[in-house]
Formats: structure tokens, C-alpha cells, sequence
């Protein structure tokens, strides 16, 4: 009765089942420790059966769709300022083409990453621990790896650049001057995708899948 | 956290109307703006000035003859045109963000009716005469109405002011003064819901409209206090009728409903350092000004931060009230020009002043 008093129906659905979650997890893991079963929670048999392909396509995924959410999470968000503004200041419209530009930079990134990364992936022909060997595990890892820094620092990157970009618009409507000094601030926004994109390739340097 | 999750989420919804809100607001009247229209001599020159402005045509357009009443009512209806505009593109929250700025002029309408009815006017002269901001239906019933509860039973309880009736429902007779008292009722009601809704909304709404309207509750309270002199108003009665949600809550509030004169309440404004630059003596050799212009002053000094930020609503409340600010300026000047008493006429009050 008490919670109830004290939130509303959202609060309520997330805490129950976060509680839930992590009852679960708790009781478990109790369960596993006193029933004497704790090698069944064996993190090196699931690295080493899975394989290595599994990994490297999460990574070619997640390249490419994080890049795209950041990107299109920017392209929105700076978006519907220039509209906005432009209605008043029609002036503003093409240049600010520039931030969404920006923007669009970062998808383009996320999918030559992808197309890198992919290219990358080979056949083996084990299908034991030994046989597959360890060039193909770690191909594998490093690709998995490539896919998740080039994808998260491209989401927050077009997310940092959209977020500029808005005020770049809303500031340029009330006065033409401030647009070249924010877009300064976006070209430093815009440098971080470029360092995922960096170091992804050298994670993926290395990688040497087949036989 | 809270705040994060809006700044991302904010232009999903309400992108299009802060640009527009923004564009809109840039069109202000600037200093050198008002600055040509004090040096008219006439409205047609005034007219010729507006029309370089953000107002265009707007005052050129009409047939009847140029006064100030007209240049009043036409630049309301532009207000009203732009609100409108803003309103039927609005989603929620930011639409009941908009509604709650009408209820404003709802309750002001309602009682100006009531009134109205009280000295025998008829229904359609004073129609037109509301504030087409606060317009709802049934507006033309409510002169009928004879009890607060009546009014509340029979026509307000399918309007938004509904909720505002709380405390409001009383059984005596409508009369002048419980006309007053009716409005008072309201505006405590309704300001504290608008207080807690920008508060539950929070980030950097709450940020921007919560000293705001701290500010228009605590102005109320003293207006009140100051126009309860030499009435029969007890101290028991004007605290029920001051808002709680202002910086004076609870302890200046205590302190007024027992004042008697105006010292007394310069007394309770010094202890807070915003409302002692308002009551305090201005300084040897500077203009007058009455405390409802100082008021207005410090009112758009709280509107102006507005603008200032991004991903908030508060900038839709700031905007409608530095439009009307900017009305009375106009107005002000125009019945200068009118009356050819140029030596007030610097007396507007400036919005935005560093700009060019």
C-alpha cells in the first residue's frame, strides 16, 4: 500500500520486474552454490562451443545498426530544428545542410566497417576447440570487437552531433554570425566516430580467418 | 537522468514548434524598434513602423479607423493566431502545457462575464470583450448564474476549470466582491496545478517555469494583500486566497494575511532579496514607476532566462507572455502619441534589450 501511495503505474511495472530479475538471478545462483553445482556456470566451455562465425557476424550486426541509430537519432534531432527555424528564417535551410551532413558521415562509417569486417569472415574446417585453433578464435573475437567500437562510438557520436547541430540551426536563425563558430564545435563532435573507425581497423588488422 | 532522456527525446515531439516558437520570438520588437515608434507623432506613423517589423501588414489590412483600441485588439488577435498555431500542432505534454496557459484567461473571462451580468450588460457586448485565448463553450451561460456552486453545477463542470473549483464552491450570492474572491479561489487552484505539473515534468522545464511561477504566485499574494487594505477581507479569509507554491510560502504568507499597511508588507518583501529591489524606494533622480511595472519588470527578467536554454517548454510560456508585454508597450506608446504626453512615454519596459 505504502508504494502505491508513492508512485504511479510505470514506476510500478519497472520496479516489479526489475525486482523480479534480479530475484531470479540471486536465487539461482544460491541454489547452483549449495546444490554443489557451480561447474555447470562455465564461461570457457560457452566461449570455445560457440563459434567463432557467431561472434564475428554480431559484430559485422552491430556495426552497422548502431551506426545507423546514431546517425538517424541525429539526422532527427537536427532535423526538426532547421524546420522549425526555417519557417521564420528560410535563410538558414541549406546551410545547415552541413550539420546533417555530419551526421550522415557517421551511417557511412558504421557501413565500411561492416563491409570491411565481412570481407574478413573465411571458412574452417574444424569443428572441435583444437581443431578450429586459435587464429580463428581470436579472428573471431577481434571481430566482435571492431563491430562493437566502430557501433557505439558512431551511435554517440551521431547523437553529440545532432545535439550541436540543433542549436547550430536555432542559433543561426537568431543570428547568422554564430552558425561557423558552431560548426566548429560539430567538426570536434565529428572527430570521435573517426576514432572508433581508427581503432576498429586495428583490432581487425590482425585477423586472419581459414585454415 | 531524467534530464538526459529528454534532452535526446525532446525533438521527437516537440522539435518543430521550439524552432517556430524560436523564429517567432526573434521577431520581438528591438530597442531601436520601440525607439522609432516614440518618435511618432501620430498612429499612421506608428503604422508605418510596425509594418518594417515582424507585424507586416497586420495593422494596414483594416478599414476602420486607427485607435488604440483597434491596435490593441489587433495585436491580440495576432497573439492568438500564432497561440493557436502552436496549440493545434502540439502533442502531449506540451499540449496540456498549452492549455494550462489558457486557463489563465478562462478564469479571467469567466469572471469578467460574471460581473458583466452583475451590472446588467448584455451577453453579446461583452462577448467580444474576453479574451479569445480563454474562449471555451458555454462561455455566453455563465452571466446566469446566481452562487459560485451554480456556476461550478450547471456550467463550469465540463470545462477545464473544473478541477480549479475545489475550494472555490461556495453558496453566496455573486456580488462584486465574491466575483473577486471567486477569481482569487481559482487562480490559487489552478497556479499550483500548473506548479506541479512543470515540477513533475522536471528537467529543465521545471528548471525555467518553476521560479516563474513561484514569482506570479507571490506577486498575486501581494497584489492582494495591498488592494485588501480597507476592506472587510479578515486575515483568515486572505490566506485562503494566497497561492502556496511561491518563495513566500509558509512563513511570508503568515506574515501578510496579518498586515495591516504598507509598511508592514515592505517589512515581509525585505526579507527576500528579489521582492526588496521591488518594494524599495527608487534612488534619488530615477523614474517612478508603480510596483505593477516593477513587477512586469521582474516578470520579464524571469521570461527573458527562458530562451537561454534548449529542449524545454518553458521558452511557449515566456513567449506568450513577452508577446503581451510587448502589446502593452505598444499601447503604451500609442496612447502617448495620442495624447501627445511624450514625457512618459520612455516608460515601456524593454524586452531583450542587448539586442540589435
Amino acid at each position: 500500500m505504502l508504494l502505491e501511495c508513492m508512485m504511479n503505474g510505470h514506476a510500478i511495472l519497472y520496479t516489479g520486474v526489475t525486482l523480479a530479475f534480479w530475484s531470479t538471478i540471486l536465487i539461482v545462483g544460491i541454489c547452483y552454490t549449495i546444490f554443489d553445482l557451480g561447474f555447470r556456470f562455465d564461461v570457457a566451455w560457452f566461449l570455445t562451443e560457440t563459434s567463432p562465425f557467431m561472434w564475428a557476424s554480431l559484430g559485422i550486426g552491430l556495426a552497422i545498426s548502431l551506426s545507423v541509430v546514431g546517425a538517424a537519432w541525429g539526422i532527427y534531432i537536427t532535423g526538426s530544428s532547421i524546420i522549425g527555424g526555417g519557417v521564420k528564417a528560410p535563410r538558414i535551410k541549406t546551410k545547415n545542410l552541413v550539420s546533417i551532413i555530419f551526421c550522415e558521415a557517421v551511417a557511412i562509417y558504421g557501413i565500411i566497417m561492416a563491409i570491411v569486417i565481412s570481407n574478413m569472415a573465411e571458412s574452417f574446417k574444424g569443428n572441435t576447440p583444437e581443431t578450429i585453433g586459435a587464429r580463428n578464435y581470436q579472428a573471431g573475437y577481434s571481430m566482435f570487437g571492431a563491430g562493437l567500437t566502430v557501433g557505439f562510438s558512431n551511435l554517440f557520436c551521431g547523437i553529440c552531433v545532432g545535439i550541436v547541430g540543433s542549436g547550430a540551426a536555432l542559433a543561426d536563425a537568431q543570428n547568422a554570425s554564430l552558425f561557423v563558430k558552431i560548426l566548429i564545435v560539430e567538426i570536434f563532435g565529428s572527430a570521435i566516430g573517426l576514432f572508433g573507425v581508427i581503432v576498429a581497423i586495428l583490432q581487425t588488422s590482425k585477423v586472419k580467418m581459414g585454415d | 537522468k531524467e534530464e538526459g532522456k529528454i534532452t535526446l527525446t525532446f525533438n521527437v515531439d516537440h522539435g518543430y514548434l521550439e524552432g517556430l516558437v524560436r523564429g517567432m520570438k526573434a521577431g520581438i520588437l528591438t530597442s531601436t524598434d520601440y525607439h522609432n515608434l516614440a518618435q511618432c507623432d501620430t498612429l499612421e506613423d506608428m503604422k508605418l513602423h510596425l509594418q518594417s517589423t515582424d507585424y507586416g501588414k497586420l495593422l494596414s489590412s483594416s478599414e476602420e479607423d486607427l485607435t488604440v483600441s483597434l491596435v490593441d485588439s489587433k495585436l491580440r488577435a495576432n497573439l492568438v493566431t500564432e497561440f493557436s498555431c502552436l496549440r493545434s500542432n502540439a502533442l502531449p505534454p506540451l499540449s496540456t502545457f498549452l492549455d494550462y496557459i489558457t486557463y489563465s484567461y478562462m478564469i479571467d473571462n469567466v469572471v469578467m462575464l460574471i460581473t458583466g451580468a452583475l451590472k446588467q450588460r448584455d451577453v453579446a457586448e461583452l462577448l467580444p470583450r474576453c479574451h479569445p485565448l480563454g474562449a471555451f463553450d458555454q462561455m455566453a451561460a455563465v452571466g446566469i448564474a446566481r452562487t459560485p456552486t451554480e456556476l461550478y453545477s450547471a456550467i463550469l463542470v465540463d470545462t477545464p476549470l473544473a478541477p480549479f473549483f475545489q475550494d472555490a464552491v461556495s453558496e453566496s450570492n455573486l456580488d462584486e466582491m465574491e466575483a473577486e474572491i471567486l477569481r482569487n479561489k481559482l487562480y490559487k487552484a489552478y497556479i499550483e496545478s500548473f506548479h506541479s505539473f512543470c515540477k513533475n515534468i522536471g528537467g529543465v522545464t521545471a528548471d525555467i517555469m518553476c521560479p516563474v511561477l513561484e514569482f506570479e504566485a507571490d506577486r498575486r499574494t501581494f497584489i492582494i494583500t495591498v488592494n485588501s487594505f480597507g476592506t472587510e477581507l479578515s486575515g483568515a479569509d486572505k490566506s485562503a486566497l494566497y497561492p502556496s507554491c511561491g518563495k513566500l510560502y509558509p512563513e511570508g504568507l503568515r506574515l501578510l494575511a496579518k498586515a495591516e499597511d504598507h509598511e508592514q508588507v515592505k517589512a515581509v518583501a525585505n526579507c527576500y532579496p528579489e521582492y526588496k529591489l521591488i518594494f524599495d524606494d527608487p534612488e534619488p533622480g530615477a523614474d517612478f514607476k508603480t510596483l505593477e511595472d516593477r513587477f512586469f519588470e521582474q516578470e520579464v527578467k524571469l521570461n527573458m532566462l527562458a530562451f537561454l536554454q534548449q529542449f524545454h517548454f518553458g521558452v511557449f510560456y515566456s513567449y506568450v507572455k513577452l508577446k503581451e508585454q510587448e502589446s502593452r508597450n505598444i499601447v503604451w506608446i500609442a496612447e502617448c502619441v495620442t495624447q501627445r504626453q511624450k514625457s512618459k512615454i520612455h516608460n515601456y519596459i524593454p524586452i531583450f534589450p542587448g539586442t540589435h
